[in-house]
């Protein structure tokens, strides 16, 4: 729906996967929203106190972790693009970063735009000269009909057949209500709210694991960031080398050599990853290196999959244990690779000590050899388990999804767990109405398909209604 | 010598069915003078269907009705046998009243207030033409050869143009009852530009009540407190003796008769063209499309007190004579029962609606307005609610006064007459919560205070009802704001009603107001432990409870409605020329110049009118 009083928010311009993106936001609460997701420097401003044409460097952050490392600009009423409160962030970390980014102002907030929307507001509120109002039509036309395009075809038929389904059985619960309370001496609603209850568990459940497969999908698209961890000279670098087939990193016999965050992308069968070697994770008292151990930790703080290496030969020591300790806290995916099986003759279970075992619960601890690729299958075969590339490959999952969809997955879930306790509370089927009609429609908008008479037409499609 | 046969008026009405009336009585009592024509003065405010009044999202109808000054909840109040507020264990948005009408009493009732509304003339005669002069609507002719001029005619044929009813391969050119149908003014509408539709309705078979074996059926009884649907009506007045309906079953043995007679049907032989609504399904459409139901309701239902005769709700027919009487023998407690008036189907002319205003004015010609079955609707509170805004138009127009539109948020009425004149029915509309995006709001119990002041402000409230409508209000709103700021006292004797009622024990401080919103606690319940309470009516102890307890709901609803109102809010020039919008879709063009919707709210509604072609219009209306 229209409405000009809410603040609406976009990625602008192109979206190509490096380089720098905008994310664009604008309307009254644009600042207010910006201050609940960005985070300056000491001396920085709330985004509500800037000056207008001013630019500020700073992070977006999600909870407590920083999201990318972005520049931000406020740009007041009127002097604006849109003739609105405009906060422009401008953000690294490519399409995906910029997708993250507004996906964290739509929770925290903004609406996103319709297609050609930030044009009309410009346009609306004097921006652009009167005559122009031709062009603007036709910027406004053609930019719907290529997002629409574009967004629904972004969905594998899979999905969107199983969006329809979602969408079948919320409209026959709908038309079943909406023909008890039409005709209630026909349809007896006794007991209806624990069936219904039932009948949504599984449908949340769908519904939350193609949330998580949009995750995992655009994880899969963008690359899996991985972050290669491990004591020094575990043989990071020499993974490193291995999965990317040439040499990138520094391998010397010296403990500590690697000291900065090498990023490369690599293969590994159809997966790409984006492998960051860091420095062997250790207390140092060598400056140099201790910023590259800072580094790590911010890394594997980003980072979608840590490879943790360790020594087979040394096993894990306590300086291992402590770090992964870490790791496991802050429930990043982990394989744990015992490196140099070459070195070793037969199969040598690693010793691993006992208070590991318990750290190290659903852990794949694979032996490995980072200079002969022993493992290397094993472990393509654990990522692709983790990411659950299986579903991207039949196309029952969401491949890429867009903060559009993103936002409307979420809608309907929320709907649908708002019903849920409506349910447990004891709320009337009118009222429960409410909440189904707008997962239903949140989940008709993915895929392009507006409401209209839906429920009236199931009613007496399903139902012998009347006298 | 010819003498003139001609007469003036300042409004003409076109029939006097649930449509024609209130028309006829709004513009009337709006000071201006009125003919309301008839095909049979005896026929006036007729039930020629079911013999109620009310009921799911109609019971809504006509408190709406009642609240801008309407006649229609006055009169059943005044002539019920029965009396249910359905639907009572569900939310407040969907409760119902619906009463059994005594058939011939409602008819005299309604007769007898026309006859003394100063001002109204009852003429028997059919209308045959319409006299129209540069698009402007002057008066009609009748087959009788008089003139009759008016500055308004309100159209309100209902079912009788070129009505036809049919049963097996029995068809009379008749209205309903066998009443004379209207045959001449459609060729006149025609001329006129007016497109026509062909719609068809049906009706079950009536019973000899002395026939019928209630022993095999199970009663069903009215509330045994009876609830008014008018604000004027003393709910006092009306607590009486009721009359019961029974309830029983087809079976197998009834759909075996039908299905091996199905090539009788003339709905399945062809014999009818007109589209028939799927929510009132012949008995045989039932069978036909639900074959995995062993059974449906049958409602045995008196039509009024003055006769034996029952309607048999649920088994609408047009099947021949003789499948009718064996179908309806094989149902428990009608074995021997013997019809007195067969079951027909019934087609007749009617309009698509989106050829109006929604003022119910026709676009094309001035001061021409239609209503009710006419405009495709279907049912006597649809018909009565289009009815009294066509009258209450009709008599604006001649003052000089903008239209009277009810926008979707504010009332049913709004919600019906938004729908026929936006969208395209392919079937007789019937009202339903579900069409109604703001049911929560749209309540049959707030029906007062939401329409009222505007009731009064047209014209059509008087000042007595007002005052104590005002009064009404405020006490509602007192006892709203006393509930919320009053807390309770966590004495014994309230913990122990808490438990009592199965809800959890106070552990802090509550206000009356969070306790109404328990699920397990009302108003009502609470009276016990509240001493401060004021003594209020029933009525605005409901309201109360209702606003309270639903307050959360209630005010989601209202946020969207902010946002749906500033689209109702942007205009659309009368003159626009949508051939000079640039970049709209061919479809959309084409529906917007056809339609020509008075907002973009309107237009979005449309089918066919993208979210992209609104904002193109947006771009459009600023330039």
């Amino acid at each position: 729906m229209l409405d000009e009083q809410r603040t609406i928010a976009a990625v602008s311009g192109g979206t190509t996967p490096a380089g720098i993106c905008i994310v664009r936001m604008s309307g009254n609460e644009a600042c207010e929203i910006a201050d609940r997701v960005f985070r300056g420097g000491k001396k920085c401003p709330r985004v509500q106190k800037m000056a207008t044409h001013t630019l500020h460097h700073g992070y977006i952050m999600e909870g407590d972790r920083p999201v990318d490392e972005v520049l931000l600009s406020v740009m007041r009423a009127p002097k604006s693009y849109t003739g609105e409160d405009v906060v422009e962030i401008n953000c690294h970390g490519g399409s995906m970063a910029a997708e993250k980014i507004l996906t964290l102002l739509l929770s925290a907030g903004a609406h996103i735009a319709e297609p050609g929307e930030f044009t009309r507001r410009a346009f609306m509120n004097g921006r652009m000269d009167l005559s122009r109002a031709e062009a603007v039509a036709e910027v406004i036309a053609s930019q719907n009909d290529f997002s629409l395009k574009a967004s629904v075809a972004q969905l594998s038929g899979a999905v969107s057949r199983e969006v329809r389904a979602l969408r079948t059985q919320l409209l026959d619960e709908l038309a079943f209500i909406e023909a008890a309370l039409d005709d209630p001496e026909h349809y007896d609603t006794e007991g209806y709210g624990e069936a219904l209850l039932q009948k949504l568990q599984p449908l949340t459940e769908r519904l939350k694991e193609l949330i998580d497969s949009a995750k995992d999908g655009s994880i899969l698209a963008a690359g899996i960031r991985t972050v290669i961890a491990g004591r020094p000279n575990a043989g990071k670098s020499s993974l490193l080398n291995l999965l990317s087939g040439h040499e990138k990193a520094i391998v010397t016999e010296i403990p500590g050599t690697t000291r900065d965050v090498l990023e490369v992308p690599v293969r590994l069968g159809e997966l790409s990853l984006v492998l960051m070697d860091t420095a062997g994770l250790r207390t140092s008292d060598d400056p140099v290196e201790k910023i590259g151990i800072r580094r790590a930790e911010e890394a594997i703080e980003n980072a979608d999959l840590v490879l943790y290496l360790t020594d087979l030969t040394e096993g894990l020591q306590e300086e291992d244990l402590s770090v992964l300790a870490g790791i496991r806290e802050s429930k990043k995916p982990l394989v744990l690779l015992f490196n140099k099986k070459d070195l070793l003759d037969g199969e040598i279970p690693p010793e691993i000590r006992p208070e590991a075992s318990a750290l190290l619960e659903d852990v794949l601890c694979l032996p490995f050899s980072a200079l002969t690729g022993e493992g290397k299958d094993a472990l393509t075969a654990e990522i692709r388990r983790i990411f659950h590339a299986d579903r991207f490959s039949d196309g029952s999952a969401l491949a890429i999804t867009s903060a559009r969809q993103h936002a409307l997955f979420q809608e309907a879930l929320a709907a649908l767990l708002k019903t849920q306790e409506g349910i447990m509370e004891g709320a009337t089927e009118d009222l429960l109405a409410v909440d189904l009609t707008d997962a239903y429609r949140a989940l008709g908008e993915i895929i392009g398909e507006e409401t209209g008479d839906d429920v009236i037409d199931r009613v007496f499609e399903k139902f012998c209604m009347g006298k | 010598m010819l003498l003139t046969n001609r007469e003036e008026y300042d409004v003409i009405v076109v029939g006097a069915g649930h449509a024609g009336v209130e028309a006829a009585l709004a513009a009337a009592r709006l000071h201006f003078s009125v003919i309301m024509f008839t095909v049979s003065v005896d026929s006036i405010a007729l039930m020629p269907c079911n013999p109620n009044i009310g009921g799911s999202s109609k019971g809504h109808l006509v408190r709406e009705i009642d609240a801008l000054g309407g006649e229609m909840g006055k009169n059943i109040d005044k002539t019920f046998l029965q009396s249910k507020m359905l639907n009572r264990s569900k939310g407040p948005a969907v409760h119902s009243l619906r009463a059994q009408a005594d058939k011939q009493r409602y008819t005299a009732e309604m007769r007898r207030t026309l006859e003394q509304t100063e001002g109204l003339t009852i003429r028997q005669g059919e209308v045959c033409s319409l006299i129209v002069k540069d698009g402007e609507i002057r008066g009609v002719k009748t087959a009788s050869g008089a003139e009759y001029l008016a500055k308004a005619v309100v159209l309100t044929t209902g079912v009788y143009l070129n009505a036809r009813c049919i049963y097996g391969d029995v068809s009379e050119y008749t209205g309903p009852n066998g009443l004379k149908a209207a045959t001449k003014l459609s060729a006149s509408l025609i001329e006129n530009g007016i497109a026509l539709r062909r719609y068809k309705t049906g009706t079950p078979a009536r019973m000899d009540g002395r026939t019928v074996d209630f022993s095999k059926m199970q009663e069903q009884k009215g509330d045994e407190r009876i609830v008014p649907f008018s604000f004027e009506t003393d709910p006092e007045s009306i607590q009486k003796e009721q009359v019961s309906c029974w309830l029983t079953y087809t079976n197998e043995e009834t759909h075996r008769i039908i299905r091996e007679n199905i090539d009788r049907s003339p709905l399945y032989s062809g014999n009818i063209e007109g589209v028939g609504p799927r929510y009132c399904p012949s008995i045989e459409d039932k069978v036909m499309r639900f074959a995995d139901k062993d059974r449906h309701q049958v409602f045995i239902e008196p039509e009024g007190l003055y006769t034996h005769e029952l309607y048999v709700d649920g088994m609408s027919s047009s099947m021949p004579e003789d499948v009718q009487k064996a179908m309806y023998r094989t149902v428990p407690g009608l074995e021997n029962a013997k019809i007195v008036r067969n079951a027909y189907a019934i087609e007749y002319d009617c309009i698509d609606a989106r050829q109006l205003k929604s003022t119910l004015e026709f676009k094309s010609i001035r001061g021409l307005f239609a209503a009710g079955q006419f405009c495709g609707s279907s049912g006597y509170e649809e018909a009565a609610a289009q009815g009294l805004m066509a009258g209450i138009n009709a008599a604006r127009l001649i003052q000089g006064k903008p239209g009277i539109v009810l926008d979707r948020a504010q009332a049913y009425i709004g919600v019906l007459i938004d729908d026929l004149v936006t969208k395209e029915n392919f079937e007789p509309y019937r009202m339903m919560t579900s069409r109604a995006e703001y049911r929560l709001l749209l309540r049959q119990d707030n029906a007062d205070i939401r329409l009222t002041r505007l009731g009064y402000a047209i014209g059509l409230i008087s000042e007595e009802r007002y005052q104590r409508f005002k009064a009404y209000e405020k006490t509602v709103n007192d006892e709203i704001a006393r509930v919320e700021k009053t807390f309770v006292k966590m004495t014994d004797a309230l913990q122990e009603m808490l438990s009592e009622n199965g809800t959890a024990e106070l552990k802090g401080g509550a206000s009356l107001a969070d306790l109404i919103r328990r699920p397990e606690l009302s108003y009502e319940l609470l009276a016990p432990v509240d001493p401060g309470r004021p003594e209020i009516s029933e009525r605005a102890a409901e309201q109360v409870n209702i606003a309270v307890k639903y307050a959360g709901y209630i005010e989601r609803q209202q946020r969207q409605v902010e946002s749906f109102r500033k689209m109702e809010n942007r205009r659309i020039p009368e003159d626009i020329d949508y051939s000079k919008v640039p970049s709209l879709r061919i479809e959309a063009r084409q529906k917007l110049e056809m339609i020509r919707p008075t907002s973009l709210g309107q237009a979005s509604r449309i089918a066919g009118v993208s979210p992209a072609d609104i904002q193109v219009l947006l771009v459009w209306l600023k330039k």
